[in-house]
Formats: structure tokens, C-alpha cells, sequence
């Protein structure tokens, strides 16, 4: 009798000390990527570790198999039932995910969008990675420096379909009507749909089209890559000048040996870092996501909270940052 | 009607129903149609461009025709390339100098092994094949996450030699190209002179009255897969050195290129049949219709469909060529 008494009281305790363990804020943040295997989500995973060290909150990093809207939807669903207290989620496509992150919000999951959004109602906020206006204007300053201002030049983007790069091109072409640019011409956009193949043979296409071509923006990782390697290949770089957006560690090689002098991308550490922080003040009820608030985002200081086009709310992380032969070296070893 | 011998009657439609000729003409008319349409498609660095472009393409499909003439299919194919190259690339990352034709050899080795599991489970497990390259692929595919732990190697991972093994010459002739006709050469003599490559043949035509006739159906089966795996193994580095870049990845549906290459060019989906000739010329023609697409700057949204349509047309035109001599033939014997 006395044992089984004892058994109870232990497992009573250890119960009580779970039930204290939870209500001593030890939140749980999952994030969810668009597909494993993407060194741009492994840099977003190490600012959210960061985070998760800074915070104090356990921090959960998962991504399908292959990048799809199904794949992530069992995530979600799978994360539902653990329990998490939050999540971070980069989306493969805007509106598939949008049930299964109304039935988390429902059951008080506070839901962060990031790098690539949600539509508002499946989301508490979003952290835009920089405002869209901005990159894609600073792509064509970088280029017009490259060039003098003058000449033809071209767009080597990811698939047709993608709606971060049609806004940044279409942004291009906004920037591009200011006089200061009037003696260049953009002749050409070309999709290489993120393939390093067909990229490469689409960057064939344009030299051989435009035989007068002295510039091409690649908005895309292995876009601007596999241009850099087709550039070197025909004996061409220095000749055709190269910019776009592209990891570091990527375009190292590239940058160091003036293919391409200056590239510019968002840092995904920062964007890993700050979602969680906008998580960890939703569940501290530091922030209620409204219109207007200021959250703290750690070492990156304030932010505040705007209304977005869509009706959303979202937080804009800031200008995209410029690689180029002086910092390179200190970037490429990071993502 | 000019009067022939029976024997010159028949060397001649023998020569008109070949599959290559047929391929030929449709090729020949298609250059000359880019080419009036727009004449920088026509210029001896864009017949060069369309040939490296090919290379790999077209030592994979070596494999993959074998495959498919014993009956069988390989659809790991791109996801083992990617493999070989991602440990190969692993190797540099980690500051192995290893000569770039050592990497060939070991990249070649290694596909060996891995094709060699698809042969085990094809000819002793009597898995179907389709089956049993299905669950392969997708394990080759997760191997290259587990040990790439999702990141890739970028240019500057790799030595300097090793990335101009795909832009060297050898003789003048570009490496790549060089390769290329070595196999080629290596496996026509292969496939129509030595009698374990007719036995290829027998195995596909027909297994049972193979097996009758003292073959060892099994034997020829493992050899199929693991030559496949050799050959895909070797383009594996030379897919990494090329593109100066190892990816997770890289070359998924791959495959499908090499299936597409060998129905162009006259291999019987159902085995039995094809000519080596034949899947050069196919993994040719595809590489010619891609860069034309590219070169003639055709709207991107239309490429897709075009790309399927003049292949269906080659096949089409041949299939309607074929029906017709035989029809010339049967009348022939009558009279």
C-alpha cells in the first residue's frame, strides 16, 4: 500500500514539476522551409538557433523532402499536434498552406511568415525579407555602375511562374525609366527556372542573340552562377558585365576573380533571427500584432510593424545587402 | 523505273529505313530552318556550344539504352550522377588534390557501385526494374542530403584544374567532346562486334529463348545496370566540373532526358532493338532544339511546347518513313 502511495506521489510530482517546467515559458518555435537541402534555409536555421539561444526557447527546424505545399502542409499538421507554440514558415505556395495555418492559429499557435509569404489570413505577421521596390532597383544601380550607363542589357531569371522575381523585374523596369539610365536597354528576359543546365544554355543564348550585350541581371542563385560559369567558358567576362542576387559561397569564385563585381542578397541569418524574435514577442504578449507596434528584434534592434498591400501586417528587415570583392571574404564560409 | 538487283534493292531501303537516316534529314532541315530564321545560330561557336552541351546528355544515355534493351529502364539515373558528383565534389571541399582524371575514374567507380545495386536487385532479387530504380533513385537522392547535410560546393571549393577539366582540350578537340567519342567508340565496338553485346540484344528480344539458347540472362542484366551506373557515375564529375558547381539537386529528372534522348533516336521502348548511332544523334538533336529555342529568343512561355512538339515530330516522321518502306518492302516480295 505504502509503495503504490509513493508510486502516485512520485508520478504526481513529476506531472507537477512538467506543468511548472511548461508555465516557465519554455516555448517551442518550429520553422518550416520550403525544401531540405537549401543552404539559404540552413543560414535562416542558424539565426533562429541563435535566437532560440538568446531567448531561451526550444527550437524545432523542419522542411520537406521536396518543395511543396503538401509536403509542408504534413509538417504543419504534424507540428499541430505536437503542441508548438509557434511557427515560422516560408511558404511554397501563398494560399495552399492558408487552412492548414488557420486551423494552427485557431488553436493559438502564433504564425510568423518568412522570405516567402502567406496570404494574410492563414498568418499573425510576416517578415519581408526587404521591400521588393528596393532590390529590384538596386540590381540595376549595381549594374549601371558596371557599365557606365549605356548599353544593352538582359534578364536571366528563375522559372516564369515565380511572383518574387516578376515583382523585382517589373521593379527593374521602373528603375530603368529614370533618365539617368536612358542609354541603357533592356532587350531580353529569360527564364532558366532555377536549373543550372538550362540556365547556362539560356546565357549561351544570349550572347549569341545579342551580340552587343554588355550587362545581365540573374535575380537567382543558381541563375547568376551558371551565367558566371557560361560568362568565363566563351571567354566573355569583362566583357559582359554580371550582377543579380546570388549566395556568397556561390559567387565567391566569381566576385574574387571579376566575372561578377557586386551581387546583392538579403542576409537569411537575420531573416531566421528576427521571425523569431517577432514569434517570441507575439507569445510574451510583448507585441499584440497590431498596426504600428515597435518589436524588439534583438542585436538588430527595433522594427516596426506596417500594413501591407494585401490587408497583412508584416515587418521589413531592411536593404539588401551588397557582396563584393572587399567583403566577399568575409561572407562566403557564412552561406 | 531504273532496274536493281534484289541485293542492291534491299541495301538501299535498308539504308533509307534506318532510323539515323530519317533522324538525319530531320535535324539537316531543322538547322537549316533556325538558321534562315536566325543566321547567328549558324556559326562554327554555336555548333560547339550545342555539342558540349550534348556531351553528358549523350555518354548517360549509353547506359540508359542498354537498360532499355534488355527490357528494362534506369531511373536513377539522374539522381546517382548527382551522388558521384557530390562526393567527388565533397573531396575537393575537404582539400583532397586529387588529379581531375583520378576524379573521373573514381566518380565512374563509384556509379559502378551504385548501378551495380540496381543490377543485384533486377537480376537476383527479380525486382522489376522500375521498382527497383524508382526506390533506388530516391535513395541515391537522399544520400546526397545526409551527406552534404544539405549544403553544396560551390566554384571556389574546387581546385582550379579540376574545373578546367570540362573546358580543356585534348588534340585540340574539347575534353568534354573527347570523352564523348572515346565512349562511343568504345561501345559501338562493344555493342555490334563482341558477343556479350549482342547477347544485350537477345536478352531484350526475346528472355526465355535467350536463356534457351545457353545465354545468362541474369549475368547480361547485372552488366546492363552496372555499366549504367559506371557511365552516369563519370558524367556525375564532369556535370560537377562543368558547371563548377555540386548540387543537391542537380539533374533531378535527368532520366527523363536520357529516355527522350534513346526514344529519338530508335531504341524500342519494349527492348529488343536500337542502334548506338541512333541515341548520339537524339541526345544531338535535343541539345540543337533547346539552344535554337534559346538562340532564336522564342517567348519562354511557348519553349515547353515547342520542345515537345519537334520531338514528337521526329519521332512521327520516322514512325510514317518506316510504315511506308515496309509497305515498299512487302510489295516488293509479292511481285
Amino acid at each position: 500500500m505504502r509503495t503504490k502511495l509513493m508510486v502516485v506521489a512520485v508520478v504526481l510530482f513529476v506531472c507537477l514539476v512538467m506543468t511548472v517546467s511548461v508555465s516557465a515559458q519554455n516555448y517551442t518555435i518550429a520553422m518550416v522551409v520550403k525544401g531540405a537541402g537549401n543552404p539559404f534555409f540552413e543560414a535562416c536555421r542558424k539565426g533562429g538557433e541563435e535566437a532560440a539561444a538568446e531567448l531561451g526557447f526550444n527550437f524545432i527546424f523542419q522542411a520537406p523532402e521536396i518543395p511543396t505545399a503538401e509536403g509542408q502542409i504534413a509538417i504543419i499538421d504534424a507540428l499541430i499536434a505536437q503542441r508548438v507554440d509557434a511557427i515560422l514558415v516560408s511558404a511554397n505556395d501563398p494560399d495552399a498552406l492558408v487552412p492548414v495555418l488557420k486551423r494552427a492559429m485557431d488553436r493559438g499557435i502564433k504564425v510568423v511568415a518568412f522570405d516567402s509569404g502567406v496570404a494574410p489570413a492563414g498568418r499573425h505577421l510576416f517578415l519581408n525579407q526587404a521591400d521588393m521596390e528596393l532590390i529590384g532597383r538596386i540590381q540595376v544601380q549595381l549594374l549601371a555602375d558596371m557599365i557606365d550607363y549605356e548599353g544593352e542589357i538582359a534578364v536571366l531569371s528563375a522559372a516564369s511562374t515565380m511572383a518574387n522575381q516578376n515583382t523585382w523585374i517589373e521593379w527593374m523596369k521602373e528603375e530603368l525609366k529614370l533618365s539617368k539610365y536612358e542609354k541603357m536597354k533592356l532587350v531580353s528576359i529569360v527564364y532558366g527556372d532555377d536549373l543550372r543546365e538550362k540556365s547556362y544554355t539560356e546565357a549561351l543564348g544570349l550572347f549569341r542573340a545579342y551580340p552587343n550585350l554588355r550587362g545581365i541581371i540573374s535575380p537567382t542563385t543558381v541563375g547568376v552562377a551558371a551565367t558566371a560559369r557560361a560568362l568565363e567558358d566563351q571567354g566573355l567576362s569583362g566583357k559582359i558585365a554580371l550582377t543579380g542576387l546570388g549566395l556568397p559561397s556561390e559567387m565567391a569564385e566569381y566576385i574574387r576573380n571579376g566575372t561578377s563585381e557586386a551581387i546583392a542578397l538579403w542576409n537569411p541569418i537575420d531573416l531566421g533571427y528576427v521571425s523569431s524574435y517577432m514569434a517570441h514577442a507575439l507569445l510574451t504578449g510583448q507585441i499584440k500584432g497590431a498596426s504600428g507596434e515597435t518589436v524588439n528584434v534583438g542585436r538588430m534592434g527595433e522594427r516596426t510593424i506596417v500594413q501591407t498591400a494585401d490587408g497583412g501586417l508584416e515587418v521589413i528587415l531592411g536593404a539588401p545587402f551588397v557582396f563584393d570583392k572587399d567583403n566577399i571574404d568575409e561572407w562566403y564560409q557564412v552561406y | 523505273m531504273v532496274q536493281l538487283t534484289p541485293q542492291k534493292r534491299q541495301l538501299l531501303l535498308r539504308t533509307v529505313t534506318r532510323r539515323e537516316t530519317s533522324l538525319l534529314i530531320f535535324t539537316l532541315a531543322l538547322i537549316i530552318a533556325v538558321s534562315i530564321h536566325s543566321p547567328r545560330f549558324f556559326s562554327v561557336t554555336n555548333f560547339n556550344d550545342i555539342l558540349l552541351n550534348a556531351a553528358i546528355l549523350a555518354i548517360a544515355s549509353i547506359g540508359q539504352m542498354m537498360v532499355v534493351i534488355t527490357g528494362g529502364i534506369d531511373l536513377s539515373v539522374g539522381s546517382g550522377l548527382a551522388l558521384s558528383g557530390m562526393l567527388v565534389g565533397l573531396i575537393y571541399k575537404n582539400d583532397y588534390a586529387l588529379n581531375p582524371f583520378l576524379a573521373l575514374l573514381l566518380g565512374a567507380l563509384i556509379g559502378l557501385a551504385l548501378g551495380s545495386i540496381n543490377g543485384l536487385l533486377v537480376s537476383k532479387a527479380g525486382v522489376p526494374p522500375i521498382i527497383a530504380t524508382l526506390g533506388t533513385m530516391s535513395i541515391y537522392r537522399g544520400l546526397i542530403f545526409i551527406i552534404s547535410k544539405g549544403k553544396w560546393v560551390s566554384a571556389h571549393e574546387m581546385p582550379d584544374m579540376f574545373i578546367h577539366l570540362a573546358r580543356g582540350h585534348i588534340l585540340g578537340i574539347p575534353n568534354l567532346i573527347f570523352i564523348t567519342i572515346f565512349f562511343y567508340g568504345i561501345f559501338f565496338y562493344f555493342l555490334t562486334h563482341l558477343k556479350s553485346g549482342r547477347e544485350i540484344y537477345a536478352v531484350g528480344g526475346n528472355a526465355e529463348a535467350a536463356r534457351i539458347a545457353g545465354i545468362n540472362v541474369d549475368r547480361i542484366k547485372y552488366a546492363v545496370y552496372t555499366m549504367s551506373g559506371f557511365l552516369y557515375g563519370l558524367c556525375g564529375v564532369l556535370w560537377v566540373s562543368r558547371f563548377a558547381s555540386a548540387q543537391s539537386d542537380s539533374a533531378t529528372g535527368f532520366e527523363f532526358s536520357t529516355v527522350t534522348a534513346i526514344v529519338i533516336g530508335g531504341v524500342s521502348v519494349f527492348g529488343g532493338t536500337g542502334r548506338i548511332t541512333g541515341v548520339l544523334i537524339g541526345a544531338i538533336l535535343i541539345s540543337i532544339v533547346e539552344n535554337a529555342l534559346s538562340v532564336t529568343q522564342i517567348s519562354p512561355f511557348w519553349q515547353l511546347a515547342i520542345q515537345g512538339f519537334i520531338i514528337l515530330l521526329a519521332v512521327v516522321m520516322d514512325a510514317v518513313m518506316k510504315n511506308r518502306d515496309r509497305k515498299t518492302v512487302v510489295r516488293g516480295q509479292q511481285v
